[in-house]
């Protein structure tokens, strides 16, 4: 693929004040049987042309967060408190229209399953005529032709607009979702486990690709992911979700090098090596806990290989006192009673 | 070394339309040992997920032998024999939401096997059913045993497939992607599981899985498919530390690998799918997307070629057979 073609199709855009800005964002499920709190104040800056990795295990608040950035939270879910700021415009105060034009504008999103994300039985092409027709006054010939202009951006031949989504691999599939998320030049695209049932190869081809276009076109993009290994590589900063909260902040290479909280240590530890020596890994033990009723003081408590009886002090802190994220060294934020 | 269950030239055609034949598997042939891991990987569409089902008696191959305690299993047709070969070579499937019964215990899914297949008598049922948890790490088993599907986690719903394989005791275990679905936290323990289970009941294990990462893991010998054919065997570390196999170095290099980047060095390849193949020519499989591909690999179909001590590898490039060696050394003095 040739930059011209791609500056033809999406012009870079050179920005620089902060992009989205969650502020102790509270996303509850409200239920007959009570409040689960999914998402419980969590801070998080997403700067212009950066990419964000948000990880954590299944249940953890990592997709209601990202739902919530792109306000397509649905009943029972709710933000009950917090705001979420997109060029210091707070997202939660706006009308049904204004959030339509602002998605797929400002912020796109791509879904894990692109079999579901499509239509079945419209052609390709149509499904990129339907959305930016929703979006601007576009003629049908011109909309196929910037159709055609994104497929090839992300390496498809221009002449699948004419496809039926069941005509394309899985890996095709997910490459036409992710064009159609860059079709608005949007400034973040939120992309929701976007390779995970998807083969190690394709994977890494269209993890390649996304990286080549954000450099090549600046958007930002806010990586969700409960592989840990995929965003030490490709992420800039890196937040660590636990039971609905951030347990630690920091850049890829930081956490890399120096992961402090324990439940980050164990997600560490959690994947074999291809390389290097070869040794018993434990994992961490336990489950995550329920949401409707989480442990008192730390939620990583029951499972934390740095939580005993025996040292009685910090015991009592961390059953029954909630750790707070701080910087513990510059860019480095964790939330733990043992780097207090 | 014993041999547990020895597989010799399975081959399975699925029609695609009336004159199309997808090659799921072609030719395929291995051994599994009491007390070894032999981890079979590939991408999706590769042929590893039929290989298993036809080792589980789920499919008929077309062609090839699966021999277990000197019979050929895929001949086995009498009631008595089949249940026999099912009760030794047992299953378990990626997804523990799927594969137990929404509406019945754990205990329910322990004890059934139990029964049908007469393992203990009815008293001792209910102890059988304690060991069982207790051999999966779902202790204490009394806590575990009243529970339905819906109270576990998917972790623990893995375990009791697991207990559910071993209540017949079986000399076998296919584990279809046993982890792929559970969260990164939880897929160590399982890991761990089948090696305590290996060691400890002399099993022989087949772990069909698309992450060699988890394979290096647990696995003593790796098989690596790619559109339906073994194209590498050998012990785990060889193949994955001096892999003869061009698809073998893309399968590794593909590997999230942290502290590198993406952008780190690796052999070029072309796009592609290891999809299965329909109809496939004559020629190496892989030869469009290879770097090293020349004139004879489009012509010649390459055979296993043992090219280091236990390690064999389909490539007329790293691995060729005396006769294509001769050949293209005839090509290079014209």
């Amino acid at each position: 693929m040739s930059g011209m073609v791609l500056r033809e199709v999406l012009r870079p855009r050179a920005t620089t004040s902060t992009l989205i800005e969650l502020e102790r964002l509270v996303v509850d499920y409200v239920l007959p049987s009570g409040r689960v709190r999914a998402v419980d104040g969590i801070d998080l800056r997403i700067e212009p042309g950066e990419i964000v990795g948000l990880a954590g295990e299944s249940g953890c608040g990592k997709s209601t967060t990202a739902q919530a950035v792109m306000q397509i939270l649905r009943s029972p879910a709710q933000v009950t408190s917090g705001r979420i700021l997109f060029r210091g415009e707070d997202l939660t105060g706006l009308g049904k229209e204004e959030l339509r034009k602002f998605r797929w504008r400002n912020v796109s999103m791509v879904f894990q399953s692109a079999m579901s994300a499509l239509n079945p039985v419209l052609r390709i092409g149509d499904q990129f005529v339907d959305m930016m027709k929703a979006h601007e006054r576009v003629s049908k010939n011109d909309a196929l032709a910037r159709a055609g202009d994104l497929l090839e951006l992300v390496g498809i031949d221009r002449r699948r607009v004419r496809a039926y989504p069941h005509e394309l691999s899985g890996g095709m599939r997910q490459r036409t979702i992710i064009a159609m998320a860059l079709a608005l030049e949007p400034e973040l695209v939120i992309m929701d486990e976007p390779t995970t049932a998807l083969d190690v190869v394709v994977q890494r081809e269209i993890l390649q690709q996304i990286q080549d276009l954000q450099r090549e076109l600046g958007f930002a993009v806010l990586f969700i992911t409960h592989d840990l290994s995929l965003l030490l590589e490709f992420a800039d900063r890196i937040a660590i979700m636990y039971a609905g909260e951030i347990v630690e902040r920091t850049t890829a290479a930081t956490l890399f090098g120096n992961p402090l909280h324990p439940y980050t240590v164990g997600l560490m530890r959690s994947f074999p090596p291809l390389t290097g020596p070869m040794e018993r890994m434990t994992g961490i033990p336990g489950t995550p806990p329920d949401l409707a009723a989480p442990p008192a003081g730390c939620r990583f408590h029951p499972r934390c290989p740095h939580c005993r009886v025996e040292d009685a002090a910090l015991y009592a802190r961390q059953t029954t006192e909630r750790p707070v994220l701080r910087e513990i060294e510059p860019a480095h934020h964790v939330a733990c009673h043992l780097f207090e | 070394m014993s041999t547990a269950l020895d597989v010799h030239g399975l081959t399975k055609h699925f029609p695609v339309t009336r004159r199309h034949r997808v090659h799921a598997a072609d030719d395929v042939s291995f051994t599994l040992h009491p007390g070894t891991i032999t981890a079979l990987v590939g991408e999706s569409g590769s042929g590893k997920s039929t290989v298993a089902r036809i080792l589980a008696k789920l499919h008929d191959p077309t062609d090839g032998t699966v021999v277990f305690e000197g019979k050929d299993a895929t001949r086995a047709r009498g009631r008595r024999e089949v249940l026999r070969y099912r009760s030794q070579v047992q299953m378990i499937f990626q997804d523990p939401f799927g594969s137990l019964n929404p509406v019945k215990t754990v205990r329910h899914h322990l004890e059934r096997p139990l029964r049908i297949h007469g393992i203990v008598p009815r008293r001792e049922v209910r102890a059988r059913v304690h060991e069982l948890l207790d051999s999966v790490g779902l202790v204490p088993a009394e806590k575990f045993a009243p529970k339905y599907p819906h109270e576990l986690s998917g972790g623990q719903r893995q375990r009791v497939a697991i207990a559910r394989a071993l209540a017949v005791e079986p000399k076998v275990l296919l584990a279809d992607e046993p982890v792929s679905m559970l969260d990164v936290s939880i897929r160590i323990g399982i890991l761990n599981l089948m090696l305590k289970l290996k060691e400890e009941r002399d099993l022989a294990f087949l772990y069909v899985t698309h992450d060699i990462a988890s394979a290096r893991y647990v696995a003593d010998e790796m098989l690596v498919m790619y559109a339906g054919q073994i194209v590498e065997q050998g012990p785990t570390d060889a193949v994955l530390h001096e892999p003869l196999h061009p698809y073998t170095q893309l399968l590794v290099s593909a590997v999230p690998d942290p502290g590198t980047g993406l952008h780190k060095s690796r052999i070029p390849m072309r796009q592609g799918l290891a999809a299965a193949a329909v109809d496939p020519p004559e020629g190496c499989r892989f030869v469009e997307r290879c770097p090293l591909a020349i004139d004879v690999c489009s012509r010649i179909t390459p055979e296993l070629v043992e090219a280091r001590p236990a390690q064999a590898a389909r490539c007329h490039v790293t691995a060729p057979a005396p006769s294509i060696r001769e050949e293209t050394r005839v090509h290079h003095l014209h």
